[in-house]
């Protein structure tokens, strides 16, 4: 299937973001979260951006204080994910100008409103920025 | 408290009681109850934090019906976030799904092309089998919707019916071909996300598109797609990539197909741009493409080249890929692996976890039996050290392939499956401990009766050796116990008073493990029985008749009959015993009189006595069909689950009488085995139960690991196109002997290559000679020898051993040490390898990683006394970083603190070299500002909630 999910959390553990492209209970989000979140942000500068969990493969990336993750398959082709994520972030910051991690908390929906234009099913369908931000741009037009 | 907040009520409710209360008139009270309104239509934010707090892991159920009733809102961003909360909260087959179809089926049909898009983003995440025919029309028609969007999300809705059930969707397949000649570029890139996966599935029916495929390809690498697809100056990258994912599934095994490709894909390795990530990305999957499809010469050359960039790279993310990237392509040219061999040792060594096991994978790959040895011992060095249960049970079973597969000797295999069983026992298959079992039972195939002596008196001495152990896997106790029953008397080496001993020890030490206390008591049986039938009286120890006797009194029936058959054969005369317990007899074929003829006249007695006459059970009506109540097939996986499918209708053909048993194992009809033990089965050999077919050896299971067995192999370099095929082939080849002519071919090139090989410490380069060296090896097992002097050797001797190490790994070479070269280069070369791993690097990637900041965990600290530290932080990054400008984002902007000199004329200094999107302290005065305004002072808790996250 490719993505299995997106995470956002900070420095200190926390949950910012969270998007599951396969159904897992609340109870095995939880779980799943604490664990790869342990062992990423154990991790130095030094080492891969990629992580194995048990069937999952971790790809991470750190801006600031925020870490992205991005749970993909074996299949995946692991530098295009991590640039994936540089994209992401590179389209939160055309919307919000300097996006920063109390942007993603205040708005929350738009974000997830991002990932829904680029990601569906578990594949990455939008790399155009304009593609991504249009529908966004319009809805806050409307409103 | 009186009448105020007594109730829990919230701190605007009383607001609003107080103001309705204090109205003076009608109309403000009317301007109160509109503002109030407004309040109470925020609803959107209410959702939004309900979003929050299922994400941060609370249960947020009550709220699902409201999120639900949002998607009915008129207003667009209402509607939008609605569905979004509903896919965030429910899974596909939740109840309240029902509520939404209605919603998503108006919605597919607005005019409104954005509210169609919500819908459709609904339906991708909660339409399942049942309801998808209620939306597929709707779906199929905005397939031809004027809007690309619309179009591209349409084919994803599809996409997702199709990954639900196949089935639903297949005939509208052809919709997938149609979309992908589509105008807009974005709904062509979704388009090959379904493609991507029908042809995962059958290639065959698509090998008409490889030319559009290339011909799309080729146009994205010549930059023909708008310019908003480039991603870092690379035309449409992440469609390249699904591209070549694709022809990679429709060139495998096809020559034709892939000629087509070699074009495109030579021009892509050319155009790539190899400093940024992108670029080695889309260059990675080039990779993988070149090394699935039919092989050729000049692209596989430009993919080595492209590894050996990666692999010197100093950005662990590229070795990585690397790694992978070497072990695909190991399959067609298996020499590229020896000029990399001290790279790979290198990232073996690593302290990165992800990079040792993407390292293991590869040498897993390319394990052959001149370097099993040292590849398994460093795999199980590696299992003990780990923690992981989930990789720990990969790599084991790993270790036990490769052992069973390539083991050199008979002895090594014993110790390497010791190793592995004692500290991964648990983990592994239980058809290994089997299969070990077996293969003391039977030897090795050769018709060697001593070597299978020494064979079972090694693992014996072995087993006695580890037996006393604290905490060994069940398991393994099993095969202990199993083996110390069968041979741990037969070399006359040890008593059986000694080994009974030790058994009791066991079963007393794992009380509460019933399956091995039954493997030990059935051990001590053999052992006694062997005593009786050898003519010798048997003492049994006090220790051990008290165990008997309280397993003849134990919860377990099978240990009770256990202690009873023990007691019942201890007292049979010697010839008895030696029928009922042959001695090595655990391979032997048991003969069983199914008709049960002995029995014949004692039925007929009956018969006469006007007993009646025995009925078929099939022909008994009313009663239950305990057909195949036993079969020999027992499947690890059976349990003792419920039955859900109907009762087989009997078999006509079934035996009639006694104990029938299937002959053709059926997996649906897997019966309640009862935990069975293979050893007692067989040595009871009055049970007429024992079935006939098949297992000889009682559910020992081998597979043909006496196929797999072979002598050390010779792999053929020149067989480069055939050699894709699995290991077992390999190996296949070695079994029907090649000759070793083509050795001497290997032998040179390996040894040039080795002898390029820089000053490198020898221990490395000596592990790097036995896992690499592997095609020159003419005798059996030389690489142990070298693995040891390797381990033996210390590095400070490096000079001396440099020559010594290379000379014996390729034992047998007598010519070698004549070769005049090898010294001098050694010498010569010693500083090329270190210079181009020291060379400072233009890495991409460290860049991009040095935009994370050093400096937080002090800065979370205290923001208020932060200033001064800051500056200091600042000045000491930057010399830190004194090539790289971009350290620059380090210097975030603090707003509290603009007035601070100290802070700005560092950020001026390191933001200098002027990248375009610096941190902009404006920006985010701003922000803090209109944060401050809402109330929300997070400062003194988390600074860091304001950096920039691009810097």
């Amino acid at each position: 299937m490719g993505i299995r999910f997106i995470l956002m959390v900070n420095k200190q553990g926390q949950t910012r973001l969270a998007q599951y492209y396969e159904y897992l209970t609340l109870e095995e989000r939880r779980a799943l979260e604490g664990e790869i979140v342990r062992k990423c942000l154990a991790r130095n500068e030094q080492q891969c951006s990629f992580v194995e969990h048990r069937t999952y493969k971790i790809v991470y990336r750190r801006y600031a204080s925020l870490f992205f993750l991005v749970g993909v398959d074996n299949g995946e082709n692991e530098l295009a994910i991590l640039e994936f994520i540089h994209l992401l972030v590179e389209t939160m910051d055309r919307h919000f100008g300097n996006v920063c991690e109390l942007d993603i908390m205040f708005h929350l929906e738009k974000a997830h409103f991002m990932l829904e234009e680029m990601v569906m099913n578990g594949c990455i369908v939008e790399t155009s920025k304009a593609n991504i931000l249009t529908p966004i741009q319009l809805m806050d037009k409307a409103s | 408290m009186g009448s105020q907040g007594g109730f829990g009520q919230s701190k605007e409710f009383l607001d609003l009681v107080k103001s309705i209360g204090e109205a003076r008139s009608k109309a403000e009270e009317d301007r109160i109850v509109l503002h109030e309104i407004e309040t109470l239509k925020r609803r959107i934010e209410f959702i939004i934090r309900l979003v929050y707090v299922e994400m941060l892991g609370h249960d947020a159920s009550f709220g699902y019906i409201h999120a639900v009733k949002m998607t009915h809102d008129d207003s667009l961003l209402l509607k939008r976030t609605g569905y979004l909360a509903v896919t965030l909260f429910l899974n596909e087959d939740h109840d309240l799904i029902i509520l939404i179809v209605n919603t998503i089926q108006k919605d597919l049909k607005s005019d409104n092309y954005l509210v169609v898009c919500a819908a459709l983003n609904a339906v991708c995440k909660l339409i399942n089998e049942e309801t998808i025919p209620a939306v597929l029309p709707q779906v199929v028609e905005l397939l031809g919707h004027s809007k690309e969007a619309v179009r591209k999300k349409a084919i994803m809705a599809l996409h997702r019916f199709y990954q639900r059930s196949p089935s639903s969707v297949m005939h509208l397949v052809s919709n997938f071909r149609k979309k992908l000649c589509d105008n807009d570029p974005g709904v062509m890139g979704a388009t090959l996300c379904p493609l991507f996966d029908l042809i995962a599935v059958d290639a065959n029916s698509y090998k008409d598109l490889v030319i559009s495929f290339v011909s799309i390809l080729k146009q994205v690498a010549e930059r023909r797609l708008p310019k908003t697809y480039d991603y870092h100056q690379m035309p449409a990258p992440f469609i390249q990539i699904r591209l070549l994912k694709i022809l990679a599934l429709l060139g495998s095994g096809d020559r034709q197909a892939s000629e087509n490709m070699y074009t495109v894909v030579g021009d892509i390795f050319r155009k790539c741009d190899s400093t940024s990530n992108i670029g080695n990305a889309v260059l990675y999957e080039c990779i993988c493409c070149v090394s699935s499809i039919y092989p050729n010469p000049k692209l596989l050359e430009a993919a080595a080249d492209v590894i050996s960039r990666f692999l010197k790279s100093d950005s662990h993310n590229l070795k990585y890929m690397g790694i992978d990237a070497l072990s695909r392509l190991i399959k067609i040219s298996p020499e590229i692996a020896e000029q990399h061999q001290l790279a790979v040792i290198d990232c073996l060594e690593d302290p990165d976890d992800t990079l040792k096991r993407k390292t293991f994978e590869l040498l897993y790959r390319m394990t052959k039996s001149s370097n099993v040895e040292v590849i398994v011992d460093r795999m199980i060095d590696y299992m003990i050290s780990i923690n992981d249960n989930h990789y720990k049970t990969e790599i084991a079973s790993r270790c036990v392939e490769l052992a069973e597969q390539f083991a050199p000797s008979n002895h090594w295999f014993i110790q390497t499956m010791n190793k592995v069983f004692e500290h991964a026992g648990d983990l592994v298959n239980s058809k290994v401990a089997h299969n070990l079992m077996r293969l003391i039972a039977e030897g090795f195939g050769e018709d060697d009766d001593t070597a299978d002596c020494q064979l079972r008196s090694s693992a014996v001495e072995s087993y006695l050796r580890i037996i006393g152990e604290p905490k060994l896997p069940s398991a393994f106790l099993q095969v202990i116990c199993w083996v110390l029953g069968e041979y741990g008397t037969a070399g006359g080496k040890y008593s059986a008073s000694y080994i009974t001993g030790k058994l009791c020890d066991v079963a007393e030490a794992h009380s509460s493990n019933d399956t091995v206390k039954a493997y030990a008591v059935t051990a001590l049986m053999k052992v006694y029985a062997f005593e009786i039938a050898a003519g010798r009286k048997v003492d049994m120890l006090p220790e051990c008749q008290s165990l008997i006797e309280e397993l003849s009194a134990s919860h377990s029936t099978d240990l009770q009959q256990r202690a009873y058959e023990l007691q019942a054969v201890v007292t049979l005369d010697a010839h008895a015993v030696e029928i009922i317990m042959p001695s090595d007899a655990s391979c032997e074929d048991i003969e069983v009189d199914k008709n049960l003829s002995f029995l014949d006249s004692y039925v007929e007695r009956s018969l006469e006595q006007g007993a009646q006459p025995y009925i078929p059970e099939n022909e008994r009506s009313g009663m239950i069909n305990i057909c195949n109540f036993r079969s020999q097939d027992q499947h690890d996986t059976s349990t003792h689950t419920l039955r859900f499918e109907a009762y087989e209708l009997p078999k006509t053909s079934a035996p009639p009488r006694i104990s029938p048993v299937s002959l053709a194992p059926s997996t649906e009809l897997v019966p309640v085995p009862e935990p069975s033990y293979p050893v007692e089965t067989h040595h009871v050999a009055s049970v007429p139960s024992v079935s006939d077919t098949g297992s000889t050896e009682l559910r020992l299971r081998l597979d043909g690991v006496q196929k797999k067995w072979g002598r050390p192999t010779y792999s053929s370099p020149a067989s480069s196109s055939s050699d894709s095929t699995s290991l077992k082939a390999v190996n296949g080849v070695t079994q029907s002997d090649v000759s070793s002519t083509s050795t001497s071919r290997t032998r040179d090139s390996s040894y040039d290559s080795r002898s390029a090989q820089g000053e490198i410490s020898s221990e490395k380069k000596k592990l790097a000679a036995s896992l690499f060296g592997g095609p020159s090896k003419t005798e059996k097992r030389p690489s142990s020898t070298s693995h040891k002097v390797a381990r033996s050797t210390s590095p400070a001797v490096e000079k001396s051993q440099g020559p010594k190490a290379v000379a014996s790994s390729t034992t047998g070479v007598v010519s070698e040490k004549a070769a005049p070269l090898q010294p001098p280069p050694d010498l010569l070369d010693l500083g090329e390898p270190t210079v181009t791993s020291s060379a400072p690097s233009v890495d991409p990637f460290k860049q991009l990683e040095g935009l994370l900041d050093p400096t937080q965990a002090t800065s979370a600290a205290n923001y208020g006394a932060v200033d001064n530290t800051k500056a200091a932080d600042i000045m000491s990054v930057y010399s830190e970083f004194p090539t790289s400008g971009q350290s620059s984002v380090i210097a975030n902007p603090l707003p509290t603190n603009a007035g601070d000199a100290n802070l700005i004329p560092g950020l001026s200094t390191t933001n200098k070299t002027g990248h375009a999107k610096g941190p902009n302290p404006r920006d985010a005065l701003e922000k803090d500002a209109l944060v401050r305004q809402m109330g929300v002072t997070p400062m003194s808790q988390n600074p860091n909630l304001f950096r920039d996250l691009l810097g």
